[in-house]
């Protein structure tokens, strides 16, 4: 009989709930029965709530189980052995609704493939074919913008730096995923790290640069081994090009640091604080010399784009938010993950529908969409479609793409304190709106839930938010008014409205 | 192990090269001696020539570099969005009402984001990821450490 092929990942998030255990009961049961199994490590499908998720390869293709622990080993072997169904059965893998809906072009081998197994860099070899001013203008036409939150066009990003002047150039990727709900990156590194060097050496050919780094956040320890693990491969495979190579360097817990000035000062051995623009790091990055700075997901795009055709991504999405958008459900949330499709899914469809609405079964009481600079919505917004312009022209960003689902048991004035606070911890210290700005924020707001002078206080915060919102250097000072002013805006019951009006009555 | 300057310019040395090398050789100082001494900020500075003010202040914007010895085992629940909505805030007081007293044995830090926001609420502890954590089981890994 031929070795059973089974399939569980080594993703963090499988980790975190005990994928180890369950490699380590499956390779311990088959043996006790004299099995012959073969068991690959891949990333995750990015279906959370049923990590860890096994599968199993039939004639028919893959079948799945989850979420597995290690006390079902034995009985799903019982199940395999028999070809009998288990109660954590869920059927082809491919079938199940959460990834049947899904279009993944960017994540297509993510959670599918061994991490570490050797690919072709098909997109690298079509870029070479078209040269690089095509290159550059294949991805211009395709309409990817900048996936890390600010949704820049990729394609004039490059194109800038191209035709700058330097005696070296840079391409950076930044892997400082710190917004609170997204993990897109993460899940990217750790099961197909091969679609970001591909990205970044098609980047490198593109706009001439000959030096590539990786700022990963600290808090990313196997996104960091794993993608090490493949460079090392890259580079024994001469993959990357003549003249191209790529570092890996490690954050160190500095949230303001997944802005790209903040980053590149970081990346010199700085303290990272945010620069002012102009220069464009385009025009003066790293170094002081031409630099890409481009999000995780952007780079690891590219090659799909560069292998399919610009038009066959520019089909997907909706408006000027071209291609597909990894969407991450988090939180509170019953079918939590990665759901990677086109731009234009109604707000409400991936929460109700798609997420399947809160895991504690109660009601949603409000999403935190585009992480801790996004804001909050309530039910009422849920008919907004998930595309740049829709979400701004609602107050709101899309940002990296992750949505934070909170039930009934929220307390909307507690996250827009926390907002404050956050800022205040994080802020660089460079900008007074940002460092004293949020500090001042953060006791504005307890002094209108305490209920002191209700009316000026609102007022006065409302009116610091707008010092932040126009006078703050980065996005960190000024998005922070978002999560504020809507939680103030959607949820003002929160904040003891309509209290004083009683009281004087 | 305890901080040794011998060995704390071997490390200086080894990273010394790299373009803008200052994280580099913090990370590789904390990872053998678990922190920072303000014995390397001169020697860092001197390598790197930059002044100690300078480096003082990189290793004090980062929230990852420690400046004294944690204890033997570093536990950090995230605090941010995803697990709060999952009731981490309630964690990371208990955690912290059951580490009184055993600074020796267990250090908690804040983290903002494991990237494990669809397996809320999220741990760390000594480098191990933890997920969907109850109170019953941050119970169970903080006996573990204080025992």
């Amino acid at each position: 009989m031929r070795a059973l092929r089974f399939f569980l990942p080594r993703d963090a998030g499988a980790l975190a709930v005990g994928a180890d255990g369950v490699a380590r009961a499956l390779h311990t049961t088959a043996q006790a029965r004299g099995l012959a199994i073969e068991l690959v490590r891949t990333g995750s499908r990015g279906l959370y709530w049923l990590e860890p998720m096994l599968e199993l390869e039939t004639p028919r293709g893959r079948i799945a189980f989850g979420a597995v622990e290690v006390g079902d080993i034995a009985a799903i072997l019982d199940a395999v052995i028999a070809d009998k169904p288990h109660a954590k059965s869920l059927g082809p893998t491919d079938a199940i609704p959460f990834l049947a809906r899904q279009t993944r072009l960017t994540f297509k081998r993510c959670g599918v493939v061994d991490p570490l197994a050797p690919v072709a860099f098909k997109g690298l070899d079509a870029a070479r074919r078209l040269g690089a001013q095509a290159t550059i203008d294949a991805v211009t036409q395709s309409g990817l913008r900048g996936r890390g939150g600010a949704g820049f066009p990729t394609g004039i990003k490059w194109n800038t730096v191209r035709a700058a002047q330097g005696e070296r150039k840079y391409i950076v990727c930044n892997a400082d995923e710190g917004d609170s709900g997204t993990f897109a990156d993460r899940m990217l590194m750790e099961g197909d790290p091969f679609a970001l060097i591909e990205g970044m050496a098609i980047a490198g050919f593109a706009v001439g640069a000959t030096k590539g780094f990786v700022y990963i956040r600290s808090e990313y320890p196997h996104a960091i081994a794993t993608l090490d693990a493949a460079l090392r491969i890259a580079r024994a495979n001469r993959q990357l090009g003549p003249d191209f190579d790529i570092e890996i360097r490690v954050g160190a817990g500095a949230y303001v640091c997944g802005e790209e000035t903040a980053l590149l000062e970081s990346l010199e051995g700085r303290r990272g604080t945010v620069r002012a623009k102009p220069p464009l790091p385009a025009h003066r990055g790293l170094f002081g010399m031409p630099t890409v700075v481009n999000n995780v997901i952007s780079l690891a795009t590219v090659p799909w784009i560069l292998a399919n055709g610009a038009e066959a991504y520019r089909d997907f999405g909706m408006g000027k938010s071209r291609g597909t958008m990894p969407i991450q459900l988090a939180g509170n949330v019953k079918h939590g993950g990665l759901y990677e499709t086109a731009f234009g899914v109604t707000l409400g469809a991936l929460v109700d529908e798609i997420g399947g609405g809160t895991a504690t079964g109660r009601p949603v009481r409000a999403v935190q969409v585009g992480g801790p600079l996004g804001a909050y919505f309530p039910r009422a917004l849920f008919d907004t479609p998930f595309d740049y312009e829709a979400f701004a022209a609602r107050d709101g960003l899309i940002g990296h793409g992750g949505i934070v689902v909170f039930d009934d048991g929220v307390d909307m004035a507690a996250q827009a304190r926390f907002a404050m606070e956050f800022c205040a911890h994080e802020s660089c210290g460079k900008c007074t709106p940002c460092r004293i700005g949020s500090t001042r924020g953060v006791e504005t707001i307890d002094k209108i839930v305490a209920g002191q002078d209700r009316a000026a206080n609102t007022a006065l915060l409302e009116d610091l938010c707008q010092t932040l919102k126009f006078g703050s250097l980065c996005a960190l000072g000024g998005f922070t008014p978002y999560p504020v002013l809507s939680a103030l805006r959607h949820f003002p019951e929160y904040f003891g409205a309509g209290k004083s009006r009683q009281a004087a009555e | 192990m305890t901080w040794d300057n011998a060995r704390a310019d071997a490390i200086i040395e080894a990273y010394k090269a790299l373009d803008g090398a200052a994280l580099p050789i913090l990370h590789a100082l904390q990872k053998e001696f678990g922190y920072i001494d303000d014995a390397a900020i001169e020697p860092v500075a001197k390598a790197l020539n930059l002044s100690r003010a300078e480096i003082h202040g990189v290793v004090t914007f980062y929230h990852d570099f420690r400046k004294t010895k944690p204890g033997r085992h570093v536990l950090r629940v995230c605090r941010a969005e995803a697990c709060q909505s999952r009731g981490a805030d309630a964690l990371v007081e208990h955690a912290a009402v059951r580490a009184k007293g055993h600074d020796a044995a267990l250090t908690l830090e804040p983290v903002f984001c494991l990237g494990l926001c669809a397996t809320a609420p999220a741990a760390m502890l000594d480098g191990e990821l933890y997920g969907r954590l109850t109170q019953k089981r941050l119970d169970a890994l903080i006996d573990g450490c204080v025992r």
